[in-house]
């Protein structure tokens, strides 16, 4: 470690040299390997071990339950849809051959999210002169896990460059943005290019090799297709049951489907305490609570699908669990957190059911949620101030 | 009509080498230093000049704004240096002790017996009046104001904090002399916050003529503001004195004895420390001789305890207020994937290290950033350790961009950095949050007067 140290030492450009991204390059990967030992100067004199960079580490650690699942699932999609298994198989039959499939398909998505992300966010640091802020490592893990696995790379890497530029840099980087970042990437992609993020070729990947040939009757639907169309039963028939959707050998977005691999992570967000579990529980109630009136609304087969199933299909559990707990786009107030989360459960359903177009719902709720925070807190910290300021009149 | 208060916000941070209950030495002081950078906002008008000669109680500088409030010498001697700043800032008055040391004699009375101005100028011209603090601005008290009420907190909760009963055991007397003067000062009442967790010294819960209210829970509760807020909050207007049971002793000496007798009890404590245990020592003392031996290489020398404390080099002088004297190890290496270890011993609030299985571990915790100053991400980690109904990160938030009004609004009356301390030591972002709230209260100080 000191022989790596004293390279580092040896090769380190000029904080103020001609070359600032040089040294914002240097700086990011010192950093990297480093906590620097920087002392506390005034002020305290002792410091928590807790840094940005860890508490980021810990989401990505809380992603990979998601990531390897859903490696395995495009395998396991596709496989399916070439008739090489089917629905009678053990799930573990052709784990190799699925994973590594998966894998292929899954991280050159993730190679280019986060190189153009991590790319842009060194030139800024370079023009602003400050040193790489963390932001990005959990993001750049985000965007992947919610495109369909057929999305050609170059759209991911143009809606990266969009999200973290006019999404982030532009508000001022990290802990400055207003509306969550890896969302802003995938409206981005869904409103500049719909028909690579919607309908029912995008979600299974169906590349064909010599000889090969897709099963009768194929359809590359999700579940929340299905469901619109014919409610429970057409879930059911697919394979989508509310079991079967909570495991998550379903179609859709590359880390989305499956509720267990988003509940382990979500496990570890709350023992760790880095998540909000009032901004989880909130989510997951608004949109039980939406889901349940409308099953007594019971209006189309949609409707009617069971209020606890429709919280495992779709982003539904994988946005409750990671888009909308973050911190800088939330409500920042402990009491504004359960009504930030709430509306997001709350929309996520109703966008979802009333409009087809929008199978996303869950997308557009947290957007929207994001640019409602800053009012929610603005309304808690009033009733705040109106506490006080009652405290003196009541004396006078 | 007593009142119990459960703090339930806060963390208590266990540090190796908390200080032994005894006495282990006395330090007689060589040379005292009293430093006008202890009192925020203090435009200091020195009395004396190089070679001047002084007794104990002889003042050294007084307060520009409010003259009558005297600095007065802790020991006699003379004045051997006046240390300078940039633009002729005064840092330090130095005085060498005498041998023995000689007094300067004031009134010798039973406060019940005396008038509130006569205590006040008593108070005044020998040099105890700085004990007094005030809600609002975390200033020292004006004497041309009436206070609302007066708390005296008789609790330190702060990492390798003093035990004021300790320090206090035995000296009932004084303790109530300087009670029976503060009660003369205010229309309203006196309250002595004595610790709920423990069972408190009985020169506390004996005390007469004041309201003792049992406070428990973590630290801060130990820390006034926070006291003040959960008995009565103070509003836009209002006035509160602060002070520290420990200082109390000191004013009740004066009206007992005559004479502003500055020694102290120190708790001398830190994982750097030899032997950590209490010493007697006197206010603004060198701590060169104590040090000498009684410490390990590599140490950080802070007066004061290691949330709110100053640093000091080992020739440096303890500050007006603190009681302790902390010796940790100074941090100061890089560490190879820091933010990726499991962490058993590194102390966290959060729960992301290994270590917060393990509840009552002491940690020795070193100087360490742990990281680099980044702008606020995580929510939600000041207010678990903040135990006010005002919202910190907001009001930190309100101060950084100098908006007076919404200050107000949010409490600014009410807190003092030192409310801050633990807000400054969980924060992920590593942000200065003491500092941004001395500029806050001095801002506002600025604009109101």
């Amino acid at each position: 470690m000191k022989a790596l140290d004293n390279f580092f030492q040896k090769i380190k450009p000029k904080a103020d040299g001609k070359f600032p991204l040089a040294h914002a390059v240097w700086d990011g990967m010192y950093t990297l390997f480093f906590v620097p030992g920087h002392t506390n100067k005034n002020g305290v004199h002792i410091r928590d071990g807790i840094d940005l960079k860890r508490t980021m580490v810990m989401v990505i650690f809380a992603l990979i339950p998601s990531l390897l699942f859903g490696i395995y699932n495009v395998g396991h999609q596709h496989f399916l849809a070439l008739g090489e298994i089917t629905q009678a198989n053990h799930v573990c039959d052709m784990f190799w051959d699925k994973f590594i499939f998966g894998a292929l398909k899954v991280l050159p998505i993730v190679i280019v999210s986060y190189g153009v992300g991590l790319g842009i966010e060194f030139v800024f640091a370079a023009i602003n002169r400050h040193p790489i802020q963390e932001g990005f490592l959990v993001s750049g893990m985000l965007i992947p896990l919610i495109l369909p696995v057929d999305i050609p790379l170059w759209m991911v890497g143009v809606a990266t460059l969009f999200a973290v530029v006019i999404g982030k840099e532009v508000f001022g980087g990290t802990g400055m943005n207003i509306v969550n970042v890896a969302l802003t990437a995938r409206a981005f992609l869904f409103f500049a290019y719909p028909t690579k993020m919607s309908g029912d070729a995008v979600w299974v990947n169906t590349s064909l090799e010599e000889g090969q040939k897709l099963v009768d009757g194929f359809s590359g639907a999700t579940p929340l297709a299905q469901a619109y169309k014919g409610g429970t039963e057409a879930l059911v028939n697919m394979n989508a049951s509310i079991m079967e959707s909570a495991i998550g050998f379903i179609p859709g977005s590359i880390g989305e489907t499956s509720a267990l691999a988003i509940g382990l992570g979500a496990i570890l967000l709350l023992i760790t305490g880095i998540a909000s579990w009032r901004i989880m529980l909130s989510t997951f109630v608004g949109g039980y609570v939406m889901g349940w009136l409308f099953n007594l609304w019971g209006a189309n087969p949609f409707m009617q699908v069971d209020a606890l199933h429709q919280l495992m299909l779709g982003g539904f559990a994988f946005g409750a669990v990671f888009m909308a707990t973050d911190p800088v786009t939330g409500s920042q107030t402990n009491s504004g957190k359960y009504i930030y989360g709430f509306f997001i459960g709350f929309f996520a359903i109703m966008i979802r059911v009333f409009n087809p177009a929008y199978p996303e719902g869950m997308m557009l709720a947290v957007l929207f949620m994001n640019i409602m925070a800053p009012l929610i807190d603005h309304y808690v910290i009033a009733a705040n101030i109106k506490r006080r300021l009652k405290r003196v009149t009541v004396k006078a | 009509m007593s009142k119990d208060v459960k703090i339930k916000k806060g963390a208590n941070i266990k540090l190796k080498g908390a200080a032994e209950k005894l006495h282990s030495n006395t330090f007689a002081a060589t040379e005292i230093a009293l430093k006008p950078t202890d009192f925020p906002t203090l435009k200091p008008k020195l009395t004396v000049k190089q070679g001047d000669k002084v007794k104990a109680g002889s003042p050294l500088f007084f307060n520009k704004e409010i003259e009558e409030v005297l600095f007065t010498s802790p020991v006699s001697g003379e004045v051997t240096e006046i240390v300078r700043g940039e633009k002729r800032k005064i840092l330090e008055v130095r005085v060498k002790a005498d041998a023995e040391i000689q007094y300067e004699s004031f009134k010798q009375a039973d406060p019940n017996s005396l008038s509130r101005e006569e205590i006040k100028e008593n108070m005044l011209k020998s040099g105890v009046w700085p004990f007094i603090k005030q809600r609002p601005y975390d200033v020292i008290a004006n004497p041309n104001d009436v206070p609302k009420s007066i708390h005296i907190t008789a609790m330190d909760t702060a990492p390798l904090a003093p035990d004021y009963g300790f320090i206090a055991h035995g000296r009932k007397e004084e303790f109530q002399a300087g009670l029976d003067a503060l009660v003369k000062l205010t229309d309203g009442k006196v309250h002595l916050n004595i610790n709920g967790n423990t069972n408190a010294d009985e020169v506390f819960t004996g005390a007469k003529n004041v309201q003792i209210n049992r406070i428990s829970g973590p630290h801060p509760a130990g820390n006034v503001g926070i006291q003040i807020h959960h008995l009565e909050p103070i509003n836009k207007g209002e006035v509160v004195w602060v002070l520290k049971a420990i200082d109390v002793l000191t004013i009740g000496k004066l009206f007992k004895d005559g004479k502003f007798d500055a020694t102290r009890s120190v708790a001398f404590a830190g994982s750097k420390v030899k032997k950590p245990s209490y010493i007697k020592t006197v206010l603004g003392a060198n701590i060169a001789n104590i040090v000498k031996d009684n410490v390990e290489e590599g140490g950080r020398y802070i007066s004061g305890n290691p949330l709110t404390g100053t640093q000091i080099d080992e020739n440096g002088f303890m500050s007006f207020y603190d009681y302790q004297l902390s010796v940790i190890p100074e941090g100061g290496n890089n560490q190879f994937f820091g933010w990726l270890k499991p962490g058993l011993d590194k102390f966290s609030l959060s729960g992301t290290f290994i270590s917060t299985l393990f509840q009552n571990k002491e940690y020795d915790l070193n100087t360490n950033m742990n990281g680099e100053e980044r702008a606020f991400v995580v929510t939600g980690e000041y207010e678990k350790v903040f135990p006010m109904d005002i919202y910190p990160v907001q009001l930190i938030k309100s101060i950084l961009v100098k908006d007076i009004d919404n200050m107000e609004k949010l409490g600014i009356y009410e807190v003092a950095p030192e409310d801050f301390a633990l807000c400054e030591f969980a924060c992920t972002s590593k942000t200065p949050a003491q500092q941004y709230v001395r500029e806050g209260l001095d801002l506002i100080r600025k604009e109101m007067s």
